[in-house]
């Protein structure tokens, strides 16, 4: 913070906000009631973005990894697409879906969506089979073998694929409101500067990213720390 | 000394009949196991013995209907095994626990059928039985070797099965751990009565529980001699009757008594 200040003090230009400034900044959108809205507005095109592809990804990816065949014939595909940045669909999706909404939720999901159908493809790959073997041995029907074996086997593994993944969902969502919609911080950011270089603003919009994808990390940490998952970290 | 007669008027459990296995890998394909003939008496402990990879493994697999013989077929209480089935389980040779079930989840897997109070009274059971007491809420992570294998056995005799498959279940254990596991093994056969069917590559191992020993070959196996342990427990594996069956496997098997 004082190094912060310090630099700020000696560089030209001035354009820069000083802490104090931020702070002030925060304020101003904090009492016109824009701070909260926009938040809200992030949050919520993550979660929509994140969740859809979650609920689509994860067990599709399952379904890969348990079929072989499947894996052999869409891995490539997905090998090829997983390298390209989310960001570079942004053309796409505007195409597509106007600019809007839609378009941001849309690159979301595709940031989410590669990423996830891998984790849980691994995942299943990573089932020990005397885990199966087990399960069938002990008179369980397939779809018990679903909720107790193969469910809690790709536990771990999803849990921490679904964190950096959320992660990332967190990224794209600023880079999308910066193009694609009037609203969120990715929003703030860049409108802040278009309307009169408010840097105070700017700044203050990349302080509440921080800090809100760090509160969602820590969130998606507690998850891995619960006792019944966490066991894919043990000395196992 | 038990008397034969006694084990020969018990009747045949499990039959194995005419099994062969053929593995096909890249195109070559294998001899696992050929004309595998065996019977096993109700209560029996029987011990399979061979070399590292000689296929014990495969037809314990086959026995407890995890693999399809490629012909032959395996009878149990007469009727043809198709698969896996509760009234028979495989303790496996390592990491056989759910790591994300307690001691006590993992001794209640097999038990979902039974009422709540049931349930709860079998797994209070088996917790004491192999020694787990106080250990109830930990997890395999936090449990030693021996202690995972005792939880995996005791998951198996929870669902009072009437036959156990062992593959090698102490194989990943220290050598007075391996010793103490035995002889709790032996005690739980003899208070339980179970038909036990128990693959090792440890001489000396099938010799201290075993009621026979069915020597294999190498690959592919056959079954090259079944030797009748007939010294009562507990063995005194220091008495010259054990010590000449225990030679004359190693004979059998073509190993010297040299190190």
């Amino acid at each position: 913070m004082l190094a912060w200040d310090i630099l700020i003090r000696w560089s030209p230009g001035g354009l820069l906000p000083r802490p104090w400034e931020v702070v002030q900044g925060l304020t101003e959108l904090a009492q016109k009631g824009l701070l909260f809205k926009y938040i809200v507005a992030s949050l919520f095109r993550v979660t929509w973005g994140y969740v859809a592809a979650a609920v689509l990804a994860i067990p599709f990816g399952l379904m890969l990894g348990w079929h072989r065949r499947g894996e052999l014939a869409l891995n490539p595909l997905i090998q090829i697409l997983r390298p390209i940045s989310p960001l570079a669909w942004i053309p796409i999706s505007i195409l597509w879906f106007g600019v809007g909404d839609v378009a941001a939720l849309f690159l979301i999901f595709m940031a989410s969506f590669l990423p996830l159908t891998v984790t849980a493809m691994n995942a299943v790959k990573n089932i020990l089979p005397t885990h199966l073997n087990a399960g069938r041995n002990f008179g369980l029907s397939p779809a018990q073998i679903v909720l107790k074996v193969i469910y809690p086997s790709v536990m771990p593994q999803l849990i921490a694929g679904l964190r950096i993944t959320l992660g990332i969902a967190w990224l794209v969502v600023v880079a999308a409101e910066m193009i694609a919609v009037n609203s969120g911080l990715g929003f703030l950011i860049i409108d802040a500067r278009n309307a009169g270089n408010r840097y105070d603003l700017v700044v203050a919009g990349m302080v509440m990213i921080g800090l809100i994808g760090l509160v969602l990390d820590l969130g998606m940490r507690r998850l891995e720390k619960l006792k019944s998952l966490r066991w894919g970290y043990a000395s196992e | 000394m038990t008397p034969p007669s006694r084990t020969t008027a018990r009747e045949t459990k499990l039959r194995v009949q005419g099994v062969n296995k053929v593995f096909t890998r890249d195109g070559k394909s294998v001899n696992v196991l050929e004309d595998i003939d065996l019977e096993i008496r109700d209560g029996e402990f029987v011990c399979l013995l061979g070399p590292s990879g000689c296929g014990k493994s495969t037809l314990l697999n086959i026995v407890a209907g995890f693999t399809p013989p490629t012909s032959g077929q395996v009878y149990i209480d007469g009727e043809p095994v198709t698969g896996p089935d509760p009234r028979r389980i495989f303790v496996f040779q390592e990491r056989g626990v759910f790591p994300w079930l307690t001691v006590e989840g993992n001794i209640g897997f097999g038990l979902f059928r039974l009422p709540p109070k049931e349930k709860a009274r079998r797994i209070a059971h088996y917790v004491k039985l192999v020694g787990l007491s106080g250990f109830e809420q930990a997890y395999p992570a936090e449990l030693s070797g021996g202690m995972k294998q005792r939880l995996e056995v005791a998951r198996a005799l929870a669902v009072n099965p009437d036959m156990l498959f062992l593959d090698e279940p102490f194989g990943a254990l220290d050598s007075i751990t391996r010793l103490l596991m035995r002889s709790e093994l032996l005690r739980i056969w003899e208070a339980e009565k179970k038909t036990i069917l128990f693959v090792t590559h440890d001489i000396e191992e099938s010799v201290q529980l075993a009621d026979r020993v069915v020597v294999m070959s190498a690959r592919p196996a056959k079954i090259q001699r079944v030797v009748e342990i007939d010294i009562p427990h507990p063995r005194d594996i220091s008495s010259p009757r054990y010590l000449k069956l225990r030679d004359g496997i190693f004979e059998e098997i073509g190993l010297a008594h040299k190190v």
